[in-house]
């Protein structure tokens, strides 16, 4: 009743109010066909190309449901981000411009690839509201997931005091021959660790380290796993998300995370797109899909790990960012010293 | 009529080597002068500055030293275990040499960075399935084996290299008459003398040559070392070379650390032709009358034990911890129920999108390769068996000079070469193809050309004299004769092109991966499950495909020897 009167009284208003209404509707319309001409024009292109050091896994998983949403394929070229890089620009140096979107956990790329004029300008949808340290104020490389450095340890070998509270735990020599640690020229996140604790301890604690005769191998999510299979105890590094948080959930598992008190490496993990991307609609495309609120929280419950978008909220058994105390290298500093880390870490470890 | 015969000549004899000379360029000259002149240049022009470089950085040397320490015991073990072998298999009365041969083979087929990984799995200190067993035993702390040290890695190497020696000494043992050793057995000589005094100085300059084939496959291997020294901390010359190109590139010095390599490789090639060539076979006549085979004894299930132990290491638990890791959950926990699981499978094939492209451009290579190789070594064979053109000699020299060439050297040549107008070919599949075409020639020819020396010309006299014009003998007469030697050069070329990876790891680019590239990514991030899937179905694809090419075009090759 109350709605038929009002209805029938603010008849003349409507009247006024119709022209407002038919802009909001066209408005609405043309938002809703500008998206579906960017839909048309991404398919068009029928791909993206996209090179990610997310962990394989859940890379391939967001492919898909890029796939099942828009129709076009994602390419996806999963590898260590110094790997990425070096893949990108190999190709580039021959002429191959191939790249579409790159995602590395090494926040020093985006500032070299700026310099060389190779990132193109792009401001994912909402991104105003992006989360600190998600941000980038030049509007290029815009942080889209964020995970701190662990130490992974096997709790049938690791127990009890031996559980390392500090980064300077791991020097002692009960550890000799019983650690694993992810390569800095395969993983940039192993770069910012490395310059992170150098900055804390200097190069000593690195020399230090190289004496326990730690076990090299090359992603940063290979540690948790050398470490589940029981071939060493603990880990000099891994990555806070994929296997070592799904595992770490399983009832009944063996694999445990230690966070050091003198500070976890937080590693941001931008995303670009190329200046001279072939799929450039389909790239932005994926950008914003991979904005979402829908997909950020997919990496926050599925991964573990920590994103851009304000409104994702995180599983009870992730610690809170503002409770962690985490070292944040800043990524000019990354850009400037990454060969020189790169060539002391295989003086002091051999390979 | 004189004149029409030297016409004739001249027409056969200027596409041949018009084709041979462009391919030569393509193939080996454009891509070695490349590497060469890049090692020699800087920004600043010609330099020497990248050699003593990479000669005087002590990492380096670090590596080099490190190479020829694995070059050199990969060669010695390679010896102590081929030689027995060959002996016990060819000479005496030991049983199962079907099997035995067989198995061998299957080692050859084996890429040997698939067998480096398997062994992780096997004799990794702590998680190894091997020491796992020792400890629960012996009550040990200490590992039974390391298999992430120098050790450890000539371990595994040899286990891939023996077979050349094998192969080597076996052929020559069956040249060598046994009517000397029994003439050393009836002058009252032990077993054990006539072996070391008699057959040994025989067989001593195949024994020297397979020492040098082990000692050059040890040299050009990448996918070992980058699979047990790497973890280790420590490198060798091909993954250094690989390592330099790290992002930024160090094309040059890659360039000038790839010269050693490229210099030992021929050197000792050059040794081993001098040795074969002056010495070889001295003494060793034709095949003599009857061969006994020598009675072993007592010692003769001991042999067995013996040799099926090595056979275990090479084949059997490799393949053994594959597919147990390719079905279980959890590689390092024991295969019950609960970890029991197709899901690796799923993923590889269905969920990780490079496997299917991967899978297309391997096989793509492979075939094609395989087929413009078998038909150039077809050719070039005919060609210098038949003497058909002037310098023929010299044609079959270049068909096996590639071989001087490792992997890893001859990627970076073609990648300084390809990578720049007027000819680039990087990031296409046309630069694997030349790789491994390069690669495979030698190895081609050296098939087809004793398939060739097997058939008679006389056959194809016959059918000159009766009035058919050379090509229509060549289909008729030499081609149906030759057919199965043919398949079997495919079949080779084939095998290598799939198993290929120290020049596919740098020639490669994110769009022409082919499967051992991807089962290399995936060591790289540790998925021990889907590199097992791969790394069986890589296997199970080359040995369909084998059999699928001598079934529907001809007979067995592998068991062509029995």
């Amino acid at each position: 009743m109350k709605r038929s009167r009002s209805a029938s009284s603010s008849s003349s208003a409507r009247k006024r109010l119709a022209p407002l209404v038919l802009l909001a509707l066209v408005l609405a319309a043309g938002g809703a066909s500008a998206q579906d001409a960017r839909v048309a024009e991404a398919r068009r292109e029928g791909k993206v190309v996209w090179h990610t050091a997310l962990a394989l896994d859940s890379a391939q998983r967001l492919a898909t449901r890029f796939e099942q949403t828009y129709g076009v394929k994602v390419e996806v070229h999963r590898s260590g981000s110094e790997r990425i890089l070096q893949r990108v620009m190999q190709e580039l140096a021959a002429g191959i411009k191939n790249a579409d979107v790159v995602n590395t956990s090494d926040t020093g790329h985006y500032v070299l690839l700026r310099r060389k004029n190779l990132l193109a300008r792009y401001t994912p949808a909402g991104a105003e509201r992006f989360a600190d340290g998600f941000r980038d104020p030049d509007g290029y490389a815009w942080g889209w997931r964020a995970f701190p450095i662990v130490v992974p340890y096997n709790t049938r070998h690791v127990a009890g005091a031996d559980v390392p509270h500090t980064w300077k735990d791991l020097l002692e020599p009960k550890w000799k021959n019983r650690l694993v640690m992810s390569h800095p020229g395969y993983a940039g996140s192993v770069v910012t660790q490395i310059i992170a604790l150098e900055k804390l301890y200097g190069w000593d604690f690195w020399a230090q380290l190289a004496k326990n005769r730690v076990m090299l191998v090359q992603s940063i999510h290979d540690p948790g796993r050398t470490v589940l299979s029981g071939e060493r105890a603990a880990g000099v590094n891994g990555a806070d998300y994929g296997l070592l948080y799904t595992e770490r959930r399983r009832p009944g598992t063996t694999l445990a995370a230690a966070y050091p008190r003198d500070g976890v490496p937080l590693i941001f993990s931008p995303t670009a797109i190329m200046s001279f991307a072939p799929h450039p609609s389909a790239a932005r495309l994926f950008t914003d899909f991979i904005f979402t609120r829908e997909i950020q929280q997919l990496l926050a419950d599925g991964e573990g790990l920590y994103v851009a978008h304000p409104d994702v909220t995180y599983p009870a058994d992730r610690p809170k960012l503002s409770e962690l105390k985490v070292l944040v290298v800043d990524p000019d500093e990354i850009d400037r010293r990454t060969e020189d880390v790169k060539k002391r870490f295989v003086e002091l470890f051999g390979a | 009529m004189p004149s029409s015969v030297v016409r004739s000549t001249f027409d056969r004899s200027v596409p041949v080597w018009i084709t041979t000379a462009v391919t030569l360029v393509l193939l080996m000259i454009l891509p070695l002068g490349w590497l060469a002149w890049v090692s020699v240049s800087s920004e600043q022009g010609t330099t020497f500055a990248n050699y003593v470089q990479v000669f005087g950085d002590p990492h380096l040397q670090k590596a080099l030293w490190n190479t020829i320490v694995l070059a050199f015991w990969v060669g010695a073990a390679s010896l102590a275990v081929g030689v027995p072998m060959a002996w016990l298999t060819g000479r005496t009365d030991l049983p199962g040499k079907r099997l035995i041969r067989a198995l061998i083979m299957a080692s050859f087929v084996t890429p040997p960075f698939l067998g480096a990984f398997a062994w992780v799995m096997l004799a990794g200190p702590n998680a190894g399935l091997l020491n796992k067993v020792y400890r629960g035993l012996t009550a040990s702390d200490e590992p039974l084996m390391n298999i992430f040290t120098m050790s450890g890695l000539v371990f595994v190497v040899t286990l891939y290299s023996f077979p050349y020696v094998y192969i080597m000494i076996v052929n020559t043992l069956e040249l060598i008459a046994s009517d000397l050793e029994e003439a050393g057995a009836i002058l009252g000589a032990s077993r054990l003398r006539v072996a070391l005094t008699i057959t040994l100085p025989l067989a001593l300059p195949a024994i020297i040559s397979g020492f040098i084939l082990a000692v050059l496959q040890a040299l050009a291997l990448f996918g070992s070392p980058a699979i047990l020294a790497l973890p280790a901390g420590f490198h060798t010359i091909t993954t250094q070379i690989w390592t330099f190109f790290q992002y930024p590139p160090k094309v040059e010095q890659a360039a000038a650390f790839s010269i050693p390599l490229l210099l030992a490789t021929a050197l000792l090639l050059q040794l081993q032709k001098r040795l074969l060539g002056r010495r070889g076979y001295a003494g060793v006549g034709g095949k003599t009358g009857a061969r006994r085979p020598i009675p072993l004894g007592r010692w003769r299930w001991a042999a067995l034990a013996g040799v099926f132990a090595v056979l275990a290491c090479t084949i059997v638990l490799p393949y053994a911890i594959l597919a147990k890791a390719a079905f279980a959950k959890a590689w390092a926990q024991p295969l019950s129920w609960d970890n029991l699981t197709l899901a690796n499978f799923t993923f590889t094939f269905f969920e990780y999108s490079a496997t299917r492209d991967a899978i297309i451009n391997t096989l793509e290579l492979g075939i094609v390769t395989a087929t413009v190789g078998a038909v150039m070594a077809a050719l070039l064979a005919y060609v210098t068996n038949r003497r058909l053109v002037p310098g023929h000699q010299a044609l079959g020299f270049l068909a096996v000079a590639p071989v001087v060439i490792p992997g890893v050297v001859l990627a970076v040549g073609l990648f300084i070469a390809y990578t720049r107008p007027p000819l680039v070919l990087y990031g296409t599949l046309a630069i694997l193809f030349v790789a491994y075409l390069t690669k495979e020639l030698p190895v081609g020819y050296a098939q087809a050309d004793t398939t060739f020396k097997g058939v008679h010309p006389e056959l194809e006299e016959a059918g000159r004299i009766l009035g058919a014009g050379r090509l229509r003998v060549l289909r008729e007469i030499t081609a149906p004769l030759a057919r199965s030697g043919i398949i079997a050069t495919w079949c080779f070329v084939f095998i290598g092109v799939i198993r290929e990876l120290s020049a596919s790891i740098i020639l490669f680019t994110p769009a022409t991966k082919v499967i051992s590239v991807v089962i290399f990514d995936l060591k790289e991030e540790g998925q021990f499950a889907a590199i097992s899937v791969l790394g069986l179905f890589m296997l199970a694809m080359t040995f369909g495909i084998v059999l699928l090419m001598q079934t529907a075009l001809g007979r067995d090759f592998l068991g062509a020897k029995d």
